[in-house]
Parts: structure tokens; C-alpha cells; sequence
């Protein structure tokens, strides 16, 4: 799970309760919000990814908070998807891909001879794609995939048992509840959307990984994968590149923004959006670039 | 350097030049008020009433622009802060003009009356009001947080000076309460230069937001004391 019980600090719900009710005589001056940081659930160091003589990510050092959602925004071949693929090793599928730096995963290496085996790290950390990919399997086969592959549940009540939770957890059990026998690929867009969602919650991973989930979607559809990716939050850590601000702006705690590889600014998302620190960041965020 | 979307531009600058407009008015008001008040001049006194109206008109404007901009925009970052200090020293601006238009219609009824010799400590004050007003709409209009930081700190000039006069007009009134009237005329008046003061100030704490991103968190002191004045007590230390 998550790891970040107990230490799970969600800067919009208080920053949105600081606005709303002050507590009597509450003076930022003088009482600075208490802020406990999460640990880092995943961090890169150093981190650089090379296709050939093309540079698609340059030094990146960046800490995913447990229990948080951070956004990776910027031009596109800034890297974000660069970055959030070396995070469960997808690069390693890429011919030519060569990664070099450190990321880690509760502070074990994910790369190199020591690191943890691709299988299980993705099993750890899971992936959303662009396009909904369902299997074309059943609605039920499509979840059981994942618990089956990795031996993690057994056939019958328990099976059905995960199924049910990771399509209710996904929002889609009373959706798709009477018709679990049908295709995974006769649902709509949004519907195949929150099944991989469910298929990707199924092995109970500790980070979410997600890339542009909502591009192929339309706005209703995106509200509830937004919705879905708040409650997720609260059990999960998620990293999502998105190519719309507004929906960076209204789904992450913190924001990272990424230009020519590397990371140009990270912060709250909060602060990103008001008053970023970064002439670049802001030229971006506000339609000003280049 | 310019947004992509070019109507953008177009879309902020409205909404800038509406601001720049409103300013100059409010300015032209306050100073036409001084000037009212000064000359006794109750044509130009009705002059100023009358026109309070094209200041409001203004605001109109620059709400109904912020509105649309916020909902079809969406504006983030200094975008948003500029939008969000538009709204609001449109408001201030306003109170400017509004206290600026009462002044004048007091000056109505002191222009019936004998002169009294307090006025000159009142002229003074409007000149310090309508110089911190220009130089405050100058410094939010020119994006300059550091200017804007310095005027706000010149309001307790403005204080003092609302202080004195304060004590000056009770001792007049206490002397020859035949002034009463007029005292209390000026009273308000002096009332109302030291509230454009206070407007002016949290414009250019907004000048400082807008350009910077963060909000002025250290208290200002507050120089004005008339509240803790009363005939013949001690003054306490307003601290």
C-alpha cells in the first residue's frame, strides 16, 4: 500500500480549509502551516536516458512523495513520459533506450545488477496508458490477469472477491457488475479507461503511473477518472504526465515541470500555478512560450 | 514576451487600460475635490459629484472584464494574479473616488459658511493623499512591488498628519464653538483623505502580490491616533 499513512499531508484540502475557515486570530506571519513532508516514495538521481545521440532526459534528480499526486507537465519531447517510463522500466522494451542515473523505490534500487526484477517492480508499479488497452478477454479475465500472472490470489471466491474490489475501488462495479463474462473491448472509452484502472489496482501495486490517461476522453468521462485518481490517492502514490495544465492544476499536489529533459521546476501545485518561481515554467503554464 | 493566443493579449490589455483609465479619473476627482475645497468653488464641487458616476462605470467595466476573462481563460500564474489585482484595486479605486465625491459635497456646505482656519492643515493632507494616490496607481500600473512597498510604508505620514489636524480642529471647535459646523465638516472630510490613504495602501499591497506572488505579511503601523484622543486626556501609546 501506500506507505504514507499517518504522515499523508494533502496540501489542497488544507489549503482549501485555511481558506475557507480561518482559525480566530490565525496569522500566516506568525503561525507558519504545519507541514510534515511524506517520505519519498520513489527518487531519481542523476537520471539520463539516451536514444541513440538523441538526449531524451538530462540529469534528472526528482522525489515522487509517498501518498501524493504529482504531475509531470511541459512541451511535449520535454521528457515526462521519458521519465514516468523509466520509473517501472518500460524504456528497457525500447531498442537503443539506454538509461543511466538511479532511481529507487523505497529506497532500493530499481536499475543495475542489484535492482528488483522488471516483473515485480511492475507488479509495484503499475501503469495506465494513453489509450485505454484492454485485453481482449472478458471484463473478469481482464482483472484476474494480473493476480493470476503473479500467483497472488487463488481461483474461485477469493478471485472473485479481488475482482469485485478493484472494479468497485475503479468505479465501475455497478457499471459492469451483470455483464463480467463480456469483452473488456465492448466497453466505452472512458468505461475501458477505469477497467485498466481496475486491472492495474488488481495486484495492488504502491505507485500508479499514468500517461495522459484522460487524452482520448471526453470531459464527463474525465471527471470521473479525476475523481477516481483523488480516492486512489488516498492508497496510492500516483505520477501522472498530462498534457493539460488545468487538469494538472486540479489533480496533483505537486507539480514538475520538464523542458528540453530536464526539470526545469517542482513544487506545490499550488505555488506552481500562482507564482512559479521559474521564467520558463511560467512562459508555459501561461500560453507564453517561445 | 506575448501569449500565443494573441487575443489574450488583447483580452489583458483591456482590462489594463480599463484599470489605468479608472485610475486617472479617481486621480482627476480627488485632486478636482482638493481644488473644490480650496478655492471654494461649489460649481466645480458639483462637477466632481456628477462625475463620480463615470468612476463607477469604470469598475463596472473591469469587473464584467475579469469575469470573462477568469471564466474563459482560465488564467494561471501572473496571468491570474494580474486579473485577481485588477478586480480588486478596481474596488479600491472606487472608495477613492467615492470618498473623494463626498469631500466635495461637504465642500458645498463649508463654501456657505465662514472660512476656517484649519483648512490649510486640511489642504495639506489632501495634497499628501493625492500624491500617494498618484504614486501608487503609477507604481501598480508599472508593475514596480518595491516602489509600491516603499508608499505603503508613507501612509503613516498621512497618519500624523490626520492626527494633528484632528487635535487642531477639536481645540478650534472647544475655542469658538460657532466653527462647530464647519469643524465637523472638516472633520470628515479630513476622515475621508486619511481613509484614501489606507485604499491607497492596500493597492500597493496588491501591486506587490501581483508582481511577486506573495502577500505583504508584516503588520503596517498604524500612525493614526484620533481614536485615543479626547478633550484634554492623555494620550495612550497606540503601540
Amino acid at each position: 500500500m501506500g506507505g504514507g499513512e499517518g504522515i499523508r499531508h494533502d496540501t489542497k484540502a488544507s489549503s482549501f480549509l485555511n481558506c475557507v475557515c480561518p482559525e480566530p486570530g490565525y496569522n500566516r506571519a506568525r503561525t507558519p502551516r504545519e507541514f510534515i513532508m511524506p517520505d519519498a516514495k520513489m527518487t531519481a538521481r542523476s537520471l539520463s536516458v539516451r536514444y541513440g545521440d538523441k538526449v531524451g532526459l538530462n540529469e534528472v534528480d526528482l522525489d515522487l512523495l509517498a501518498g501524493q499526486v504529482t504531475a509531470l507537465i511541459g512541451p511535449s519531447g520535454c521528457g515526462k513520459s521519458t521519465f514516468l517510463r523509466c520509473l517501472n522500466r518500460m524504456n528497457d522494451t525500447i531498442d537503443g533506450a539506454k538509461v543511466s542515473g538511479q532511481v529507487a523505490l523505497d529506497g532500493q534500487e530499481i536499475y543495475g545488477a542489484s535492482g528488483i526484477d522488471p516483473v515485480l517492480l511492475r507488479a509495484r508499479v503499475g501503469m495506465v496508458f494513453q489509450r485505454p488497452n484492454p485485453f481482449p478477454k472478458s471484463i473478469y479475465d481482464n482483472i484476474a490477469f494480473g493476480p493470476r500472472l503473479h500467483g497472488l490470489v487463488a481461483e474461485g471466491a477469493a478471485m472473485d472477491e479481488v475482482v469485485t474490489k478493484s472494479l468497485e475501488r475503479a468505479g465501475l462495479w455497478k457499471e459492469v457488475k451483470d455483464r463480467l463474462g463480456e469483452r473488456g473491448t465492448g466497453l466505452s472509452g472512458g468505461q475501458q479507461q477505469r477497467l485498466c484502472i481496475a486491472r492495474a489496482i488488481a495486484v495492488e501495486p504502491e505507485v500508479i503511473l499514468m500517461d495522459e490517461p484522460c487524452s482520448a476522453l471526453d470531459p464527463i468521462a474525465t471527471a470521473r477518472i479525476e475523481e477516481l485518481i483523488d480516492e486512489l490517492s488516498h492508497s496510492f502514490t500516483i505520477v501522472i504526465v498530462t498534457h493539460s495544465m488545468q487538469q494538472a492544476a486540479r489533480v496533483s499536489n505537486f507539480t514538475a515541470f520538464f523542458h528540453l529533459g530536464r526539470v526545469v521546476e517542482v513544487g506545490a501545485t499550488e505555488q506552481i500555478f500562482t507564482a512559479p518561481s521559474h521564467e520558463l515554467t511560467q512562459g508555459y503554464i501561461t500560453g507564453r512560450f517561445g | 514576451m506575448p501569449h500565443i493566443v494573441k487575443s489574450f493579449d488583447v483580452e489583458l490589455g483591456k482590462l489594463e487600460e480599463g484599470l489605468a483609465r479608472m485610475g486617472g479619473m479617481a486621480e482627476s476627482q480627488l485632486t478636482g475635490a482638493i481644488q473644490a475645497l480650496e478655492g471654494r468653488d461649489s460649481e466645480l464641487a458639483g462637477r466632481i459629484m456628477a462625475d463620480d458616476d463615470k468612476v463607477d462605470g469604470y469598475e463596472t467595466f473591469i469587473n464584467e472584464q475579469a469575469i470573462k476573462l477568469l471564466a474563459l481563460r482560465a488564467p494561471v500564474a501572473d496571468d491570474l494574479r494580474m486579473v485577481l489585482a485588477a478586480l480588486k484595486v478596481a474596488g479600491e479605486i472606487e472608495r477613492i473616488a467615492d470618498l473623494a465625491a463626498n469631500a466635495a459635497k461637504r465642500s458645498l456646505v463649508l463654501n456657505q459658511l465662514p472660512l476656517v482656519a484649519p483648512m490649510r492643515s486640511l489642504i495639506r493632507l489632501g495634497r499628501l493623499a493625492q500624491i500617494m494616490v498618484k504614486d501608487v496607481l503609477d507604481a501598480h500600473l508599472g508593475h514596480d512591488a518595491e516602489r509600491a512597498l516603499a508608499l505603503r510604508d508613507r501612509d503613516q505620514e498621512l497618519d500624523d498628519v490626520y492626527s494633528a489636524l484632528f487635535r487642531e480642529i477639536l481645540t478650534y471647535m472647544m475655542e469658538d464653538p460657532r466653527t462647530i459646523t464647519s469643524c465637523t465638516h472638516l472633520m470628515f472630510i479630513a476622515k475621508n483623505l486619511e481613509r484614501i490613504g489606507d485604499h491607497a495602501t492596500n493597492i500597493a499591497e496588491l501591486t506587490h502580490y501581483r508582481v511577486t506572488g506573495k502577500t505583504v505579511l508584516e503588520a503596517r503601523t498604524k500612525r493614526d491616533v484620533s481614536s485615543f484622543i479626547g478633550v484634554g486626556g492623555d494620550l495612550p501609546d497606540p503601540g
